[in-house]
């Protein structure tokens, strides 16, 4: 930065707000979580100190591989299923939804509209949208009972509801907007006269697909994956909710330290949980530069 | 010229708002009473037993207004570490007061300033109920009561002068059942595990009361007897927890619940037909028109309590204030207000003279209700005819077994409680 004020100095005034906000709420706060990561601490205090305890107590057992996989392992294991699940179907989802709305919906007003039908899972508070799926994947609720009354099913289905399939299943719901809108801006920067030059070459629809619309699509859909990933890597209230608080997150790990006062351990583990899913987005900036694409 | 005026005019507005940032930050710093003409209490707590017409009437009768600052129990006790000035008076639960009163961050109570402190239930005092002993396993409120002084941060084991937190509220907890769809007697803490109700059961995943009814239910099912199921050890922690991992793996939970709400829901729906409930959700699922008991088990209650207290650094009119607001909450009308709930208030005989004679014998005695019994908010709870579940105070509060509790091995069994729900 001192480089860029020596040639610049009006561009370097400029980013002084910014960086100021960056490091009060962002870098400072980080810099201590990694600090108090170290901490040792008591019931009601946390004491200064440069101890690994708390990094050493996440990996205990965990290379011990005569006995069951670790609670650490488990859990993040279970959240990289989520993630790669709910990616994958949000990419697909979305991936359609943006095109049909880039594509076949030419007027600005009806883009406009369907745009603001796609954001109305999030006009709902979680506590209503707990109770709301109950009715609908319950024991009592309405898919079961289509099933029983149409002799499909002899019992009531249970995995409906509070396991896996119905984590996945709020995921998709909610964050199948993040991966359209940067996807559906990757298309609307798509020149169209590129798909009419390979129709007139004689490229059909999958080819056109496959060979121009995805790899211009490329920064729209990693941007949109970041989001995906970072959120469902971090999410505890919709694993909770949805799972019948039976599922682990570290998400529900991190706040059930933080709530008894345990924070060098929850720090410990946010710092984990960080490199992690930093590491995830370096690998995806490194298939696709996205500055570049931008 | 004219960009560089209103650029300098803007760096002088913004200037001035962080200025203003600054001044608000720092008058937060001062109580708020200071700062109204009118006295407001920012009241901590959980607020689950406050109502609006609760507040109302306080400002009718004292003038005094409170500002509620909501939060779950544990993230009441984090407040007090962490933001001990944010707050005037706090609700907490006597099972916090092992891990709060070292800390010092709140003041001894003066119990020469609370008129009604020779009525308070000997319950909290002594631990008895109608002159017999009840089960003290557990941090019950009179182990953590009294304080050496002041000032002390060491408990006192007789009575002082001082105490940790002038008791308010208190309850019997037990297992919440539909006995619609059980369709036979319940009787034992047993049958949370019983694999009849397998995929229809749940408990609550707040570690330091969830570990209380598991360990009621090991030992009711005779796997183990707790020297002191409030305080175990490490061995006795994974015993317990190895009970319920194993139930978990089978598939006995349908649901773990966190929140009031979800509590009500898995009942309300059918998809749980015994779980681990608090008072008030029964009320709630009942209030419906479906049929929920807060049912009495041989092997007794898990109780706890609740009280006031204050931030050490209150003094002066602060402290007249909250003592006065206190002064109030004993004087009956809330206690009626808090007995019509369903739980207990501290000060019974106050609040006898706010209740019918009719009520008293519903909720007090364990009596037939003589006329429609209804909540405060004038929901009705229950026929004419019927009778509260577990019966009168001295049956229900006499039958406890153990309290919330804190342990000495709290961090183990944090760890070992988050291994279970990972499991």
């Amino acid at each position: 930065m001192m480089k860029f004020l020596k040639l610049k100095p009006s561009v370097g005034l400029l980013s002084i707000p910014y960086s100021l906000i960056f490091i009060f709420f962002f870098f400072i706060p980080l810099a201590l979580t990694f600090i108090i990561s170290f901490w040792d601490y008591n019931e009601y205090s946390i004491i200064p100190d440069f101890i690994f305890e708390n990094y050493s107590y996440i990996f205990k057992d965990c290379f011990n591989f005569e006995k069951d996989l670790c609670v650490t392992f488990k859990t993040y294991l279970s959240t990289f299923l989520f993630c790669f699940v709910t990616w994958f179907f949000t990419l697909i989802i979305g991936f359609f939804v943006a095109y049909f709305l880039a594509f076949y919906v030419s007027s600005i007003t009806w883009q406009i509209v369907l745009f603001l039908l796609c954001t109305i899972p999030f006009w709902t508070s979680n506590v209503i949208r707990m109770i709301s799926w109950i009715p609908l994947l319950g024991r009592n609720g309405l898919i079961n009972d289509f099933l029983l009354s149409t002799g499909l099913a002899d019992a009531p289905q249970e995995w409906l509801l509070y396991s896996g399939f119905s984590i996945v299943l709020a995921f998709v719901h909610l964050y199948t907007l993040f991966m359209i809108v940067p996807i559906f801006n990757s298309m609307m920067r798509i020149d169209k006269s590129i798909i009419e030059a390979a129709y007139d070459n004689g490229a059909n629809g999958v080819q056109i697909l496959w060979n121009i619309i995805v790899p211009l699509c490329k920064p729209g859909i990693v941007i949109g994956s970041i989001f995906v990933i970072t959120v469902v890597m971090g999410d505890f209230i919709t694993i909770g909710i949805m799972g019948g608080q039976q599922i682990p997150s570290i998400g529900k790990i991190i706040y059930v330290e933080m709530s008894y006062l345990q924070l060098p351990a929850a720090a410990a583990n946010a710092v984990i949980l960080l490199a992690l899913t930093l590491l995830i987005i370096w690998i995806m900036t490194k298939m696709i530069d996205i500055r570049k694409e931008l | 010229m004219n960009k560089n005026l209103t650029r300098r005019k803007m760096l002088k507005t913004s200037t001035a708002a962080l200025g203003a940032v600054a001044g608000a930050g720092l008058l937060k710093g001062f109580p708020a009473i200071h700062a109204a003409d009118a006295p407001v209490i920012r009241y901590l707590g959980t607020a689950v037993n406050m109502g609006d017409a609760v507040q109302k009437k306080l400002f009718d009768d004292t003038g005094i207004k409170v500002k509620f600052i909501v939060k779950t129990t544990d993230e009441v006790v984090k407040t007090i570490f962490t933001q001990p000035n944010s707050f005037d008076i706090v609700d907490s639960e006597y099972f916090s007061m092992p891990k709060l009163v070292p800390s010092g961050n709140l003041l001894g109570m003066d119990t020469k300033r609370i008129k009604e402190w020779d009525n308070v239930t000997s319950a909290f005092t002594k631990g008895e109920v109608a002159g017999k002993k009840i089960g003290d396993q557990g941090t019950a409120p009179k182990k953590v009561m009294y304080l050496k002084g002041a000032k002390s941060k060491e408990f006192a084991s007789e009575p002082t002068q001082y105490v940790t937190l002038i008791p308010t509220v208190y309850n019997a907890d037990t297992l919440g059942i539909r006995p619609d769809l059980i369709k036979r007697p319940i009787s034992s803490w047993a049958e949370l595990l019983n694999p009849e109700f397998k995929g229809k059961a749940s408990i609550l995943n707040i570690p330091s009361i969830g570990i209380m009814d598991a360990a009621m239910v090991v030992e009711a099912m005779g796997e183990y007897k707790y020297p002191d199921k409030g305080n175990m050890t490490k061995e006795e922690i994974d015993l317990t927890m190895k009970i319920f991992t194993e139930a978990k793996k089978s598939g006995q939970f349908r649901a773990f619940w966190s929140d009031f709400n979800e509590s009500v829901n898995l009942m309300a729906s059918g998809e749980v037909v015994i779980q681990s409930m608090w008072s008030p959700a029964i009320t709630a699922v009942r209030t419906k028109g479906i049929p929920c008991v807060y049912q009495p088990l041989k092997e007794g209650y898990r109780a706890w309590a609740a009280g006031f207290g204050l931030p050490a650094t209150t003094k002066g009119r602060q402290a007249d204030i909250c003592y006065e607001f206190i002064n109030w909450y004993l004087s009956g009308w809330v206690g009626a207000y808090l007995n019509r709930q369903g739980y207990y208030s501290a000060v019974i005989p106050t609040a006898k003279k706010y209740m019918e004679a009719y009520e008293w014998d519903y909720w007090m005695m364990g009596k037939p209700a003589t006329a429609d019994i209804m909540s405060p908010e004038g929901k009705k709870l229950a026929s004419k005819g019927e009778v509260r579940d577990g019966g009168s105070y001295e049956a229900r509060m006499g039958a406890v077994a153990c309290w919330n509790a804190t342990m000495d091995e709290n961090k183990y069994m944090v760890r070992k409680w988050n291994e279970m729900i990972a499991s």
